[in-house]
């Protein structure tokens, strides 16, 4: 037993020292990728030479390392999947990939990681594809700084950029994803860390996660998706400082909160939705510092949402601040900017001496009818939304804001 | 019938109204785009001011005009002119000389602001179209009014209150019934309440254009349906001119009849 260590160490050698690289390209020994995978031993390195490569199904099944030079193109003639990954401590980085095969039973996926852990995907740039990278339960990985541009007509025939199905502590950093189904998609996936991604012009959500707990969104933008963000059934989630814009349709939303419970919502910034936070059945959710710009309604709130906190947010030239639909209300406002607020501060303490009341009398009555919308910016509702600001009568009268601040929270 | 359309256009030019309005819309325009520096969301602010004020000068401006070229007016009638070319001279007059001061005080700032590079000309133009409309529209109902009434204090309540009717009290009934008939599908119903009423077409018709629209949901895919075609356009266009025309024939047939 005294040799175990020196045996050992000699293995720790053998992998790591005597680990080849093994260059592919056309005039090389070794002249496909797939090739290259089969004869490859566990931690070797394959560098791929710039050029084109015709292949699919290519099935990683030991520990490599795929390193593209110059960024060779891996082309999948839109047979099936491209790069599928089975073993653990597999990195890919610097590919091109494309045409990825449409399928309407199998979902076809660029990289596809099966089961695996320590996997590091990065530099990749994903084109003409189906879905993008794929990972299914598969645990303490890392996806970075990639590229997916899609050209996603159609919802029923596109897929998403990236997937996260069962697969916990991932990091998915400085990624762009444009013009799929949904940007990024999570679904079961815990103590996942979203940053720094772009997720733009897609089909329908740029993030889209559900029955994901203890998740951390920061610094993300989403812009221009069919409906914006669409976060459901899910515990103590943080998203901050991401910026939801021009999700704009009529079936689009900055943010769609559904069953989420316990989150904390700070830093973000939502400019030109149609809805800014649309909130149905989410409770202790705490919104600071978010700024709600130019948006149809800032937040709608749908019912069933209790003890949310609203502190310290702007709200800023919005056409209606806050929506409510029911007369109970059990959510603080307190110490929000309120470009609509017309009250005074004569002791100049910064906070207004006449309560906000955020929401309207005609957000109250689109609600209750929503045809009446077409009298949006007439001259009459300007007035009747005058005189009840003036007495509340048919708005919760305990939904307001009792310190409105005179300037803009920082 | 031109010349008397020029001396009512010349007239109104030398009593300095027609400066004094051309002036505010220019001034307005210019501290919009100054404020904003977006021709795009200009256009939303001034559609608010447009469908307000538009009607309500048209109207005080008809009234007080009609009313105060009253003894001019009865001296033509000594002469051999047809009573109509006295009238609808009168009318273009002033309805063209309001137009004329809303077109180049809106237009000369936003041309000067880069409106022929911006996407929004279009929405501007309706929104200009949709502002002379109104403007005949609402002058022709004031002269119409006037005629009807020798009291001045009669004329000019009746036409206040016919603007207070159509740019607020009809809204009002509008949504009344809207609330008390929503078991009803009232997708049709809407669409013919606003043409009913050339404020309500106008903003509507603007509304749609803008991005605002999105907000209408799903009444506004029934609206949009409606105006975004070329077949809707068309017909909230011939509304407007039927909205224009209807005034202008009665005060014709009116004038004939009336004994001065």
């Amino acid at each position: 037993m005294r040799y175990l260590p020196t045996v050992f160490l000699l293995l720790f050698l053998k992998t790591f020292l005597w680990a080849k690289t093994t260059p592919i390209c056309s005039d090389c020994e070794v002249k496909s990728i797939l090739e290259g995978v089969q004869r490859a031993s566990d931690f070797d390195t394959l560098l791929i030479k710039n050029g084109t490569y015709k292949e699919f199904n290519i099935l990683i099944d030991k520990p490599l390392t795929l390193l593209g030079e110059n960024y060779p193109i891996i082309d999948g003639e839109d047979q099936g999947e491209i790069i599928r990954i089975v073993s653990d401590n597999v990195t890919i980085d610097g590919l091109f990939i494309i045409n990825v095969g449409t399928s309407y039973t199998t979902d076809y996926a660029a990289i596809r990681v099966v089961k695996s852990e320590n996997y590091l995907i990065q530099n990749v740039v994903l084109e003409k594809l189906f879905f993008g990278i794929y990972l299914e339960k598969s645990n303490n990985g890392k996806v970075y700084h990639n590229k997916i541009i899609g050209d996603a007509i159609d919802e029923y025939n596109s897929g998403n950029g990236i997937q996260l199905w069962y697969s916990h502590n991932v990091v998915v950093d400085r990624n762009i994803v444009q013009g799929v189904r949904d940007g990024i998609y999570l679904e079961f996936s815990d103590n996942v860390t979203i940053n720094n991604n772009t997720s733009a012009n897609n089909l329908r959500y740029g993030l889209h996660f559900m029955f994901s707990n203890d998740d951390v969104y920061t610094n993300n933008v989403f812009e221009n998706n069919g409906a914006g963000v669409a976060v459901m059934f899910s515990k103590r989630i943080k998203m901050i400082g991401n910026t939801f814009r021009k999700n704009w349709g009529t079936a689009a939303f900055g943010m769609l909160l559904k069953e989420i419970n316990d989150a904390e919502i700070s830093g973000n910034t939502f400019e030109e939705n149609t809805i800014g936070i649309n909130i149905e059945g989410s409770n202790r959710i705490e919104y600071t510092n978010n700024n709600f710009i130019k948006n149809g309604w800032a937040v709608k709130v749908l019912g069933a949402c209790y003890t949310n906190t609203f502190t310290k947010n702007n709200f800023l030239y919005n056409s209606f601040d806050i929506s409510y639909n029911s007369k109970l209300n059990d959510n603080v406002f307190d110490q929000n900017y309120w470009s609509d607020y017309t009250g005074y501060d004569l002791d100049k303490n910064g906070v207004g001496d006449v309560p906000y009341r955020p929401v309207k009398l005609f957000s109250y009555i689109v609600n209750k009818t929503p045809e009446t919308i077409v009298l949006l910016r007439s001259l009459f509702m300007d007035i009747i939304d005058f005189s009840e600001k003036v007495s509340p009568v048919f708005t919760p009268d305990k939904l307001l804001d009792a310190n409105p601040l005179m300037k803009k929270a920082l | 019938m031109l010349k008397i359309l020029k001396y009512s256009f010349y007239d109104l030019i030398r009593s300095r109204w027609s400066y004094v309005y051309f002036l505010f819309y220019l001034l307005l325009g210019f501290v919009l785009l100054f404020l904003n520096n977006d021709v795009s969301k200009a256009v939303i602010t001034l559609m608010n001011i447009i469908i307000v004020l538009v009607p309500l000068i048209g109207t005080i401006f008809g009234v007080m005009y009609y009313y105060n070229s009253k003894e001019f007016t009865e001296l033509l009638l000594a002469q051999p002119i047809k009573r109509s070319s006295i009238f609808l001279g009168q009318y273009l007059g002033v309805a063209g000389s309001l137009t004329l001061s809303l077109v180049l005080g809106l237009g000369i700032p936003f041309v000067l602001y880069g409106l022929f590079k911006s996407d929004a000309i279009f929405d501007f133009s309706l929104l200009l179209v949709t502002g002379a409309f109104l403007t005949m529209i609402f002058t022709a109902l004031s002269f119409n009014i006037a005629l009807s009434n020798e009291n001045r204090i009669k004329g000019f309540g009746y036409a206040v209150l016919l603007w207070l009717f159509l740019a607020v009290i009809y809204d009002g009934l509008f949504l009344m019934s809207l609330i008390v008939f929503k078991e009803y599908p009232l997708d049709s119903f809407s669409l013919a309440a606003t043409m009913f009423n050339p404020i309500d077409l106008s903003r509507t018709l603007i509304l749609l254009k803008l991005d605002i629209s999105a907000l209408l949901g799903y009444t506004g895919a029934v609206f949009k349906q409606f105006f975004g075609t070329n077949q809707g356009l068309i017909i909230s266009m011939l509304m407007l001119t039927l909205w224009t025309i209807l005034p202008i024939w009665r005060l014709v047939f009116k004038s004939k009849k009336k004994d001065f």
